[in-house]
């Protein structure tokens, strides 16, 4: 009936399930070093310090959450014996309050024990105002933790939240140990950079060596609850470069055992397949590349307090022009050509998990046919013979930008030349990615200013909830000169039956209600044309052939199974 | 020439504040942002919070004299109770990166090990090549060694190190599994075994390196030398029986050095510097891969701590430069 | 996108005038109004004697005729995909081969030459005005040379990224605006690549003036009261040709290569937009499949930085007229 008794059957199926898994057993630290590849170096092992995804990953070997994600997206109780429910009592029935209940007897690396109060001082660091926490957002639901007793952690929320799994769930929210962190809250982090580097943790590694955006070397936990975990005695995860020397590394060469994000052609991936020492393995989570349509008018004849801010844009919002412009792009080639096995055909915001993937729209074919014979009848055409389409004295010319990315830029040539086709000019820009995604209020060239009429980006949302992801495309979301354009509204869509359908979700609890509503709002963006959606994008990693136990999980850190990973015939 | 170096070093000082004023508002002005590598789906109130915990909130003249202050006061009161074990600087702010709330100091310590291997070593290689090559070409100009030198220094320096240091992995590391492709920054050189290791994963780099490095001087080595070749004073150094060596390698060499002095002391500081592509290549992780991930991530505090460092580096060396004329021809005088 | 083609075509054609005077436009002024006519045909004379010039020079005007009239002859369009056709090997409807969206590499890899020649030429012609200037002025005006051998510093100092960010940030719309979309960021892309290379040619060439200044002729010319103009122009610039030479050769590898750098980091031409560096750029990770795809790129580079090269070679020995007429 609800998302927590789907959670809790699969959760009591998981847990014997995963022990005899692999049937790979034996002493800890029997397979000696595992090396590990990020092309992108981690510049901390305090995850609350930077979100980047290769510091808290980097950071999941040592500090673990009470629950996370596994490799399908069910949650797992992790340092707590079950999964908190209503009907187990673990949450109240007005949904304001969760109890955890944590497993009795765990330690941390230095082998004192794990307590309440360190989840309780997880949340203080995080929620301290002069922190700067990346991770605050997870808690900002939160109106207190309490902790009546050792074993028992009490979260109140400040009103009814029918999702309750963000604070201390997953790997970018674990706890730290209070004893280590005390004097490092708020303004003092800055001053505590031997805890950053070198966090004690309940995880099955602890650090040894850390070299900020370069190397991190770890040893197994003495103290790790699992006597026979981890395989292997030390990490040896290296940062830097490209995902194309990573992937060589690991496929070709076998300096190394595990490549994090490969995003690689697929040629140049098969080509390193055939190197025969590794293979990739690939995930889906819910990252979706999309072209996004500006709703504002983003002509530079318009002054700062006026370009990408008044409304409509002179054409986007006609119809006929957003949906030729879907129906003219060649989904399955975009597929083959940029991402091959890691991607994936789609026509929604939020193509997974597969109970929210909506199935109303397809466009899985391409019709320029189609497209012009749409346009045609809208009353755009080309009078002028110039090539491009006109109406009432408007041509359909659009700048189309995106950050620097040799997929983005090939996708670039084949959609303009698609949209030249039907009659649209296209002009193409390419930004420096730390600029486009930065958000520098100084610089025309960002994302959220969206001084183009088009732009093509991918984004995504944590865990297996998109209620916040959705929140995105509200009215009051836009950016604009007053918010320092900041906001997460890019496209700057704005429906009222969306906020109120929005407001609906916020309120509804149970899995199957929010699924059906969370998908009526997929359909009600795509259909009024807020953005194109092009390529579910999968998460491509590779490990090398005698690696084994490794189970690519999108939902949480991709390293969340490494004490069961170990070395085949080691 | 005391008193040149002398008033030159005294100059040296205001120059050094109006450069670092300089870097300052270059990275002020330029686009970007220490919140772009944060994933799109941390919401925007956490991002500005995040800058204000950075002192982003802080008006930039104030930013600035914290930096002056910070480096030049704090910084050096640090290195001072890290050698005697004092506590001076107790409670004082370091210079904190943007990156890892960590002082930068931190990082540029781990850094200059493998920069000055790598790097050090190509400029030492190449130098020990090019100068012999340069003057070899020079004395035989247009013999099929010249030719062959030609050839191979303007195609090493048109063939950028981003397509030459993954030709080499290719070839030396994939096909013939000769060499690492990747670099282990925590390598320690105890004995020779690990030694050898560590010659192994310097070859690739430093020879790409050091390819770049050799044309560029060889080419302004033979050119001067041909320049200096025909003058007056060798005929005459000639004439007088002194032995051809002799006129080549003292007289000829000594005037032709001025630009080749030049080049190398323009090259020093790009020691320390680091290379950025081919460290990126090789993932050397060194000074150069810092600097361009700081300036990716835009952490300002770790570009302007740099490339200050770079720019004092400069300055002397580009001092060091001058003195060295004047020793290479006494005609020079600055005074 | 066929304005597009105007301003490369238009700097393509200057480049076949530029090259061969551009280190002389230096000294021609004065050079050219004494006794001109015979001096200018002993340099040609000597200069058609020298074979590796010839055989440089022809070579470069070969690549420029071939960038500038080859779209007239072949039919493919560099810009257009052919999906059926993808990542083909060399054939005689592709004597390049295609890349991974089917566009024929030949043709690519002319209109890439026309941008990145002009953009290499233009750059490099910049940057060694700037730092000959700079050079001599710092070198010969002791008053001067405090204050540009700082500058120079300074210069060496700043980053160059966020320097290139801030000239794209401050200038890329003005310019555009001005000069349209192509020419200007043209334009931008030679000024922000000739102000940040500038520094070690000007250094050289000071180091150089420094010691030429105190010599016998420039003595004697100055005794006999030579206006300081004449004796740079006269004297001291035909005498620091050759590390200027040496410069432009390297600058124009450098240009090239760091126009590449600058559309890869989206400081450059559109995308859609080939140029040899980002041939060359695109082709890399491609290096093991398709290595034709950085050969031709890299050889196009090589080509016209050896052709230089020689044609420096025998101008600097036709200038000198030490040599001219052995």
């Amino acid at each position: 009936m609800t998302i927590r008794t789907a959670l809790l059957t699969s959760v009591a199926l998981a847990i014997p399930a995963m022990a005899v898994a692999d049937g790979h057993v034996g002493e800890r630290g029997r397979d000696g070093e595992v090396s590990i590849i990020y092309w992108q170096a981690p510049s901390t092992l305090n995850p609350f310090l930077s979100s980047g995804t290769k510091d808290i990953e980097a950071a999941s070997l040592i500090l673990e959450p009470l629950a996370r994600f596994d490799e399908t997206g069910t949650i797992q109780p992790w340092l707590v014996d079950e999964i908190p429910t209503v009907e187990n009592g673990g949450v109240t029935e007005d949904l304001t309050q969760i109890t955890w209940k944590i497993t009795p007897g765990l330690v941390w690396s230095d082998g004192t024990p794990f307590t309440s109060e360190d989840v309780k001082f997880t949340y203080e660091y995080c929620t301290h105002p002069e922190g700067g926490c990346a991770q605050a957002a997870k808690f900002e639901p939160v109106e207190s933790v309490e902790t009546p007793d050792d074993l028992t952690v009490v979260v109140n929320f400040k009103e009814p939240t029918p999702y309750p799994y963000t604070a201390f769930v997953g790997g970018e929210s674990p706890i730290i140990q209070k004893a280590q962190f005390e004097n490092c809250i708020g303004a003092a982090v800055s001053t505590c950079t031997e805890q950053n580097f070198g966090p004690i943790g309940t995880g099955p590694f602890v650090v040894t060596e850390f070299r900020t955006n370069d190397v991190i070397a770890y040893a197994a936990n003495e103290n790790y609850r699992d006597p026979n975990k981890p395989a292997f005695a030390t990490v040896n995860f290296k940062g830097g470069g490209d995902a194309d020397a990573a992937g060589r590394a690991v496929m070709q060469t076998g300096e190394f055992d595990y490549a994090w994000n490969l995003q690689l052609a697929p040629e140049v991936i098969a080509q390193m397949e055939a190197g025969g020492q590794g293979q990739p393995v690939v995930g889906f989570g819910p990252l979706v590349e999309r072209i996004e349509l500006n709703h504002t008018n983003p002509d530079p004849a318009l002054g700062p307090d006026e370009r990408s801010v008044i409304r409509p844009h002179p054409f986007l919002q006609d119809p006929a022009v957003y949906e030729a412009m879907s129906m003219a792009i060649d989904r399955p080639l975009l597929v083959e050509i940029g991402y091959g096995q890691a991607g994936r055909v789609t026509c929604n915001l939020v193509p997974a998990p597969e109970i929210f993937n909506s199935d109303t729209i397809d466009c899985s074919t391409q019709d320029l046919e189609g497209a012009k014979a749409k346009l045609e009848e809208a009353g755009w055409v080309d009078s002028n013979g110039d090539g491009v389409r006109e109406k009432d004295g408007v041509e359909l010319r659009v700048l189309y930008q995106t950050s620097t990315n040799a997929v983005r830029q090939d996708f670039q040539a084949l959609i303009k030349e698609w949209w030249e086709e039907i009659g649209i000019a296209t002009e193409l820009r390419n930004i420096n990615a730390s600029v486009f995604f930065g958000g520098d209020a100084g610089s025309p060239d960002t994302f959220q200013k969206f001084y183009a009429d088009v732009e093509m980006y991918a984004n995504t949302f944590n865990g297996t909830d998109p209620q916040a992801y959705l929140g995105g495309d509200l009215c009051n979301k836009i950016p604009s000169p007053a918010s320092q354009w900041q906001g997460e509204n890019i496209t700057r869509f704005c429906m009222e039956e969306y906020d109120a359908l929005w407001a609906e979700l916020a309120r509804t609890s149970g899995v199957e209600a929010r699924a059906e509503i969370a998908k009526q709002l997929n359909d009600m963006q795509i259909m009024n044309g807020a953005r194109i959606p092009l390529v579910h994008r999968g998460r491509l990693s590779a490990h090398a052939n005698d690696l084994g136990g490794i189970k690519l999980n999108v939902w949480d850190s991709e390293l969340w199974n490494i004490a069961d990973w170990y070395r085949i015939g080691g | 020439m005391l008193t040149f170096t002398i008033r030159r070093l005294f100059f040296a000082i205001p120059t050094l504040l109006f450069i670092a004023l300089a870097i300052f508002l270059l990275l002020e002005l330029a686009p970007g942002d220490p919140m772009a590598n944060v994933p799109l789906t941390v919401p925007d109130e956490v991002k500005e919070q995040m800058r204000q915990a950075l002192g982003l909130n802080e008006p930039a003249p104030v930013r600035f004299l914290l930096w002056i202050r910070q480096f030049f006061w704090v910084e050096p009161l640090n290195v001072f109770d890290h050698m005697f074990g004092t506590t001076f600087a107790e409670g004082e702010l370091r210079i904190i990166s943007w990156q890892n709330r960590a002082p930068v100091f931190i990082a540029i310590a781990e850094r200059i090990p493998q920069t000055l291997w790598v790097v050090g070593t190509a400029y030492v290689v190449a130098i020990l090549i090019a100068i012999p090559v340069g003057i070899y070409s020079a004395y035989k100009q247009y013999s099929i060694f010249d030719q062959a030198g030609t050839f191979v220094t303007m195609v090493g320096f048109s063939v950028p190190p981003f397509f030459s240091g993954v030709l080499v992995i290719v070839i030396f590391a994939v096909q013939l599994q000769w060499f690492p492709s990747i670099y282990d920054t925590r390598h320690a050189v105890t004995d020779w075994d690990s030694f050898v290791i560590q010659v192994r994963q310097m070859f690739l780099p430093v020879m790409v390196l050091a390819l770049q490095i050799t044309s560029q001087l060889s080419r302004f080595m033979r050119a001067s030398m041909l320049d200096n070749l025909n003058q007056d004073y060798v005929r005459t150094a000639r004439a007088k029986g002194l032995k051809e060596t002799a006129v080549v390698l003292v007289h000829v060499l000594r005037n032709s050095m001025i630009p080749v002095v030049t080049v190398i002391a323009l090259g020093i500081p790009a020691i320390f510097g680091g290379a950025i592509i081919t460290e990126q290549v090789f993932k050397v992780n060194g000074i150069g891969q810092l600097l361009i991930t700081a300036i990716q991530a835009n952490d300002l505090p770790m570009v302007q701590t740099l490339t200050f460092i770079f720019a004092v580096l400069i300055v002397l060396f580009n001092l060091i430069a001058d003195v060295l004329y004047g020793i290479l021809d006494p005609r020079i005088r600055y005074d | 996108m066929t304005d597009a083609r105007d301003p490369s075509t238009h700097s393509g054609n200057d480049t076949v005038v530029t090259a061969a005077s551009a280190s002389l436009a230096a000294t021609e002024p004065v050079l050219l109004n004494t006794e001109a006519r015979s001096q200018w045909w002993d340099v040609w004379d000597q200069f058609r004697s020298h074979k590796g010039a010839l055989i440089g020079a022809g070579f470069f005007i070969l690549i420029v005729a071939l960038v500038v009239l080859g779209p007239y002859f072949w039919p493919l369009e560099a810009t257009k995909t052919n999906i059926r056709s993808r990542n083909q090997g060399m054939s005689f409807t592709h004597p390049f081969g295609t890349d991974q969206l089917g566009r024929d590499i030949f043709a690519r890899m002319i209109e890439g030459g026309r941008v990145s020649l002009a953009v290499g030429m233009a750059a490099m012609l910049l940057s060694l005005v700037l730092g000959t200037l700079i050079g001599v002025l710092a070198g010969y005006f002791k008053r001067l040379d405090g204050l540009l051998m700082r500058l120079t510093d300074l210069f060496l100092a700043l980053p160059l990224l966020p320097l290139l960010l801030v000239m794209v940030l401050l200038f890329r719309e003005p310019l555009t605006a001005v000069f349209g979309v192509e020419m200007g960021i043209f334009i931008l892309i030679v000024s922000a690549i000739g102000i940040t290379s500038w520094m070690q040619t000007a250094r050289i060439v000071r180091g150089d003036v420094l010691a030429l200044k105190e010599r016998e002729f420039v003595l004697a010319a100055r005794s006999i009261g030579t206006p300081p103009r004449r004796i740079i122009t006269r004297h001291i610039l035909p005498n620091v040709l050759s590390p200027i030479m040496v410069s432009a050769t390297l600058g124009i590898a450098t240009a090239i290569i760091t126009e590449s750098a600058l559309s890869f980091l989206g400081l450059g031409f559109p995308p859609d937009f080939p140029t040899w560096g980002r041939l060359l750029n695109d082709g890399v990770p491609y290096l093991q499949q398709y290595p034709e795809r950085v050969f031709w790129p890299g050889l196009a580079i090589s080509l016209v930085v050896l052709s230089i090269n020689y044609v420096g070679d025998g101008l600097r020995d036709a200038l000198d007229p030490r040599i001219r007429g052995r």
